[in-house]
């Protein structure tokens, strides 16, 4: 038992050797890259990206690895093949300057050759032998080594060659790409995958709905996990690109710091005062709720405390964005020129949704922005079907957050009575630590603006239903107003606030008259204490004369007993 | 004595001294006298001494015999047991 839980300890300690492609995403999916020392198969149909693939394993090895190798080419010429791959920033003649590459070109042409008796590859094997001892190379590629089956006619030699050759291969410990056409039935047309099955991928271009989209699997990786899926995959300048469908954790580091909100009294209805730094916000509503706006208050805001910030428009050009917030008072353009912000604006069917989500990705890295604006994610649907809007969105906010970007989405939905949240929502709804909805309050003839947070994670924040309105000066969050039947908005809002002003001024007048009817009371007792005094003075004066008269008469009648 | 030019310039590509390279080198030798004696040459060259000449002739088979001259370039790959196909393919009319 207690063996058992140590070989397994053991087990995971124990790393299978690979060698790292270098290519963006795929060592992610193989979990580090190629068998080390072992063939592997690339297959896939005509212009689904094998070559490319396999050269820009070498290339990555030279430049980032150091690993020289070796390309052997069936197909095309060394020079067409430098040509080739220029255009995506690889300099081959460099490189084999550098003595870190050889190319070589195997031409195989039926014409010129006849077959006359045994014979077996040693040639092959000769060249190459000896271009890799040329530049000590680790990578090899054969690319596309079926193309000898077309040249050559005596299957059973070839095939017991190929065997040979992928044996000599591993023995000499190369790494090495092998490529192969897709075939009907099987992963390549002759059946290579008999041979070469240390790791097997299978590379696919798809056309759904008119848009196109690359995709890559790993079939097999013998003594390794590896990623399963069908993982979408780019071209582009750069070369390719292999996007995850979702990193494998979720361990991305957390910031507590606090990003205000930029619309005035929007912060105070979040308990910390604003958004958490790195968090998703999504902002839903029915049209002309001013999403828009809500989102350009908060770019404007980044931008001033100095934050780079990317606004991807889906629906607006960046100077019909910039016009339409002069009309409230905001000067986006002075952003723009000064660098800090980057407006984007693009149909969203321009390209499949793989290709927007690597314009992100690549604006990212190049400008790395701390927040990004997208607006609205809603549109992308129309691009893709559920799913595929679903996992990309997955991915969109994996690599946000990872790099720690402060994103807002903001999301069309759909009039309808219920508030049952529709595809947008739903998709992304789960995503987000912040949502905001922002929707029409109508009533008594007139149409309102009410905000309220549907959530915040990781924060309290206050449960009201906000008015806002926009005006020339920008967003204004109104207080709450309550009435006799709930929240009032509008004119309902002013009547009341009217009523209120009439109700205080009544009051008041009440006040001071009642104040003045205090004084004069006053008044009168105090005439009535004045009174009473200047009478008790009187008794008293009275008083005292009738006591003097009194002592006066004793006085007399004692004077009249002495002369008697 | 001035080197007389051949008029058949032929290569044998081989890698070591193999069986089938040996019966190569013998198949040609036979035929050569045979069909263009003294208007051939026959150069041996052995990869394993000289890998580098392989990427030249775009040799991938061995052993393969390279008709340099006349041109243009023919290439027959084996052990050249067979002869009709050796013959047809350096394009060698058989003398009537």
């Amino acid at each position: 038992m207690q063996e058992a839980n140590i070989m397994t300890n053991e087990n995971d300690k124990f790393q299978f050797p690979k060698t790292p492609t270098g290519i963006e995403g795929l060592d992610e999916i193989t979990e580090g890259g190629f068998p080390k020392g072992r063939p592997t198969l690339i297959c896939g149909g005509a212009g689904c990206g094998k070559t490319l693939l396999s050269m820009q394993f070498l290339i990555k090895g030279i430049t980032e690895y150091n690993e020289p190798g070796v390309f052997m080419s069936f197909e095309e010429p060394s020079n067409d093949l430098s040509l080739n791959v220029k255009s995506l920033g690889f300099d081959l003649e460099k490189l084999k300057a550098d003595k870190k590459l050889v190319v070589d070109y195997v031409r195989v042409e039926r014409s010129e050759i006849e077959e006359a008796g045994e014979y077996d590859l040693d040639g092959l094997f000769i060249r190459l032998a000896h271009a890799i001892d040329t530049v000590k190379a680790t990578r090899v590629v054969l690319d596309t080594i079926e193309s000898l089956f077309s040249g050559l006619d005596n299957q059973a030699i070839l095939r017991a060659e190929l065997r040979r050759l992928f044996h000599w291969l591993k023995e000499k410990g190369v790494t090495a790409v092998i490529t192969g056409e897709r075939g009907e039935a099987t992963l390549t047309r002759q059946g290579l995958e008999e041979y070469v099955s240390d790791c097997v991928i299978v590379l696919d271009h798809r056309v759904i709905e008119q848009v196109s989209t690359r995709r890559l699997r790993i079939v097999k990786y013998r003594g390794s996990t590896h990623g399963t899926n069908e993982y979408p995959f780019l071209i582009d300048e750069d070369g390719i690109s292999v996007l995850p469908i979702t990193s494998l954790r979720l361990d991305n580091e957390v910031s507590s710091d606090i990003v205000s909100t930029g619309v005035p009294g929007l912060d105070s209805m979040f308990a910390s005062g604003g958004f958490y730094r790195g968090s998703n916000i999504l902002i839903s509503g029915t049209a002309g709720t001013a999403k828009t706006t809500i989102a350009a208050y908060f770019a404007e805001e980044q931008c001033r405390k100095g934050e780079r910030t990317v606004f991807f428009a889906f629906e607006e050009s960046p100077q019909q964005l910039v016009r339409n917030m002069k009309s409230i008072g905001m000067d986006l353009d002075k952003y723009i020129q000064s660098g800090l912000l980057q407006i984007h604006s693009s149909r969203p069917s321009l390209n499949g949704l793989e290709l927007h989500l690597l314009k992100l990705r690549k604006m990212i890295k190049d400008f790395k922005p701390t927040t990004v604006i997208i607006d609205p994610i809603s549109n992308l649907i129309s691009v893709g079907s559920e799913q595929e809007v679903r996992s990309m969105l997955v991915r969109l906010i994996d690599m946000l957050k990872f790099n720690n970007i402060t994103a807002l989405f903001t999301s069309l939905n759909k009039q309808n009575e219920n508030s049952r949240p529709d595809l947008a929502e739903e998709s992304v709804s789960s995503l987000v630590d912040t949502w905001v909805t922002v929707r029409d309050m109508e009533g008594v003839g007139e149409r309102n603006r009410g905000l309220f947070i549907v959530k915040s994670r990781g924060m309290g924040h206050s449960n009201q239903v906000r008015e806002f309105v926009i005006t020339a000066k920008g967003i204004e969050l109104l207080d709450i107003e309550m009435g006799p039947n709930g929240i009032l908005t509008g004119t309902a809002r002013k009547t009341n606030q009217l009523n209120k002003e009439v109700t205080e001024v009544t009051l008041q007048n009440e006040l001071e008259r009642k104040d003045r009817e205090i004084a004069r009371k006053r008044k009168l007792l105090e005439a009535n204490i004045e009174a009473l005094k200047n009478e008790f003075e009187s008794v008293e004066e009275e008083l005292s004369i009738l006591k003097a008269t009194e002592a006066l008469q004793a006085k007399v009648s004692l004077n009249n007993k002495e002369i008697r | 004595m001035a080197e007389k030019v051949a008029e058949w310039q032929l290569m044998l590509y081989i890698a070591g001294q193999t069986p089938k390279s040996i019966k190569a080198l013998n198949n040609i030798k036979k035929y050569a006298e045979e069909h263009l004696k003294g208007i051939y040459s026959i150069e041996i060259i052995d990869l394993l001494q000289n890998p580098q000449l392989a990427e030249g002739d775009q040799i991938l088979a061995v052993p393969t015999l390279v008709r340099k001259f006349p041109e243009p370039i023919r290439k027959i790959i084996g052990d050249l047991s067979n002869e009709e196909r050796v013959l047809v393919g350096l394009n060698i009319k058989p003398l009537t």
